[in-house]
């Protein structure tokens, strides 16, 4: 009886096929949206992921801020002695200071950033090198004139593909010889270009272009053997010893933990997804209805021919089955059209914003399952009004 | 009477509304009819005989009285009991052929198999001899608005036939049609009840009704007399009881 009722409900589908196509319009809209927001979501996940661990795993960041009473008090390399010497568990401290500036190379002006670090810099964040070498520590002590670029200046500035390395170039009126390129490390959290930027020795930063001591921000990497409470709380005490704090003010500096930074961000991306997909659903459930008003019709348009098959001695529930047939297999025609768009939406809209595909299978059933419920549901009541009606009525009804 | 009647009516009344607005179609109306029979049901309208025969196709129960079909008492069965007894024993034709659109004959034929659970190559070979029976097999695959009036009318006995029914309820079966076709369906009737089938008829035209055994008048929600067809057919022996 189900696979017959199956048939009838596909011909009456066929016979019907721009409404039918127009009636699950809804629905299809609806799932692939659903399918479309939670798989791109699932993307941006992935890629924040990523990004964030190419910051470097168990690392902080330290950054001075303001203080209660409108104080602003960088860090200066001290601090990092301290953070270095003091504090049992940290693998390495290193400070950073950075400035705008316009490099040039061969005529060729191009707005970077110069970064001032060090080795130590380098490996608390994880940056490896594409070509070339680090800076030495003589190099580093004495603040001399070399620099380490960053990918996008190379394929700025270097356009004949030439190698960089030995060559000499302009960060404003400081002349400097590139010794190396770095290796990308992408573009965080949508913050600009990481890449775009020039690496020179802390000292020589400080001495030419910003014109102090002070370093912008800490970068404190710690061995994996100790929890990043602990860490943060030893960090905490240190650095308001030093900035003599006393109890009951607040700190004037904040520490930032990349473990934190990937909770938070996935968290709310995954807020985000969810109440983005919800709105979607909302397009599911005006689908049902819209599935609901058709159905009606059909049920007014075959007044007779309900009346005849009750009349020959189909049971009030073989109609009500019919009909319920017919609403569910046209939610699930939508549901599975719109599981097609929403993998093609996907697809390409990841394709296109630069996030990796990622297919998530339970969302891809789910949604298939609800428009199944939503057919049954929306169905349900036009399929019980068919049911419901009687024979004689029904035959002489035009 | 040698025979148990295959339907009896005992003091059937029906009423419709309630209160003021109430109508009483049937007035309390008696009536058997016997296996083989070809019942002609006549009379004006409102003289209660569609409320009879919707009765005796179970699609109606009475207000009051007894009803016994094959010696079951209908009155007392729910909705889907009396659905099944019309699966079982009864086949329907209709003024308007009722015919379902853009369905081939032998899918319209097919329709009361599919209630009763039939495999689908049985399902279509029964149709097939059914249509065969009405002199329609070629035709089998036409939709009902390819078929002229007295094919629809032929496909919709043969739908009525496929189920080898005890009883033939036809309402009008010759109102939509030219005299020639009509004609040729009662013949078609008369053949059929010849194999054997019981037959009830509606018809307000009394050259049809000729061809009937017993002709049954109706007036006033009662049954006002019966009379034997004009055509000499061997009188089965319904009548009035009481």
């Amino acid at each position: 009886m189900f696979g017959t009722t199956l048939m009838l409900a596909f011909r009456e589908i066929r016979r019907h096929l721009m409404r039918s196509f127009l009636t699950t319009l809804g629905i299809i809209i609806g799932v692939s949206a659903v399918i479309t927001m939670v798989t791109l979501g699932r993307g941006v996940t992935a890629d924040i992921e990523e990004q964030i661990s190419s910051l470097g795993s168990n690392v902080f960041f330290v950054f001075p801020i303001q203080g209660e009473r409108g104080q602003f008090r960088p860090f200066d390399e001290d601090d990092v002695t301290a953070v270095r010497e003091q504090i049992a568990g940290v693998k390495s401290a290193a400070g950073q200071v950075d400035s705008n500036v316009v490099a040039i190379y061969n005529g060729q002006d191009w707005e970077t950033t110069v970064e001032g670090v060090s080795g130590e810099f380098m490996d608390a964040r994880g940056i490896e090198m594409d070509v070339g070498r680090r800076f030495t520590e003589a190099e580093e002590t004495s603040g001399a004139n070399v620099c380490i670029i960053g990918p996008t200046v190379q394929e700025e500035l270097f356009l004949t593909g030439e190698s960089p390395i030995g060559e000499r170039m302009r960060l404003n009126n400081v002349s400097c010889q590139v010794i190396g390129v770095f290796a990308s490390r992408g573009s965080v959290g949508g913050g600009g270009d990481e890449d775009n930027s020039v690496f020179m020795p802390l000292t020589n930063v400080q001495r030419r272009f910003t014109g102090n001591d002070n370093i912008g921000y800490m970068a404190v990497s710690y061995d994996s053997a100790y929890d990043s409470a602990t860490m943060t709380n030893a960090l905490v005490d240190l650095m308001r010893e030093r900035r003599v704090l006393l109890e009951g003010q607040a700190n004037d500096f904040d520490i930032v933990d990349t473990a934190q930074i990937n909770e938070t961000v996935q968290s709310t991306v995954g807020t985000m997804t969810i109440m983005v997909a919800a709105i979607a659903a909302i397009s599911l459930v005006v689908g049902g209805v819209g599935i609901m008003n058709i159905m009606l019709v059909s049920v007014t348009e075959r007044t007779r021919e309900i009346g005849i098959r009750l009349a020959i001695g189909a049971l009030a529930k073989e109609v009500r089955l019919q009909f319920l047939t017919e609403a569910v297999v046209l939610c699930c025609f939508g549901g599975l059209v719109g599981m097609i768009l929403g993998f093609v939406f996907s697809y390409s809209l990841a394709g296109a914003l630069g996030f990796p595909f990622i297919f998530d299978p339970f969302i891809n059933i789910l949604s298939f399952v609800i428009s199944a419920l939503i057919g049954i549901l929306f169905g349900y009541f036009p399929a019980r009004r068919a049911s419901q009606l009687d024979p004689i009525e029904a035959l002489r009804h035009e | 009477m040698s025979e148990q009647p295959i339907i009896e009516l005992k003091g059937i009344t029906k009423t419709f509304g309630e209160g003021a607005a109430a109508f009483q179609a049937l007035k309390g109306v008696d009536l058997s009819i016997k296996r083989g029979d070809f019942v002609a049901v006549m009379g004006p309208s409102g003289s209660g005989k569609s409320t009879t025969m919707n009765i005796l196709g179970c699609l109606d129960v009475p207000t009051s009285g007894v009803f016994k079909f094959l010696g079951t008492e209908v009155q007392s069965l729910n909705k889907d009991q009396r659905s099944l007894l019309r699966r079982r024993y009864l086949g329907f034709v209709f003024q308007g052929f009722n015919l379902l659109a853009r369905t081939t004959a032998v899918e319209n034929v097919e329709l009361p198999l599919l209630y009763r659970g039939e495999h689908k190559a049985e399902r279509r070979e029964a149709a097939l001899r059914a249509l065969d029976r009405v002199g329609l097999r070629p035709w089998a695959d036409h939709t009902p608005a390819e078929l002229s009036g007295g094919q629809q009318q032929r496909v919709a006995i043969a739908r009525a036939l496929v189920t080898d029914p005890e009883v033939l309820l036809a309402d009008e079966p010759t109102g939509n049609l030219d005299s020639e076709r009509s004609i040729e369906i009662m013949e078609f009737l008369s053949e059929l009840n010849g194999q054997g089938i019981t037959i009830l008829m509606v018809t307000h035209e009394p050259e049809m009704a000729e061809f009937a055994k017993t002709i049954v008048h109706f007036k006033d929600g009662l049954v006002e007399r019966i009379e034997n067809g004009a055509r000499n057919h061997a009188h089965a022996g319904s009548g009035v009881n009481g």
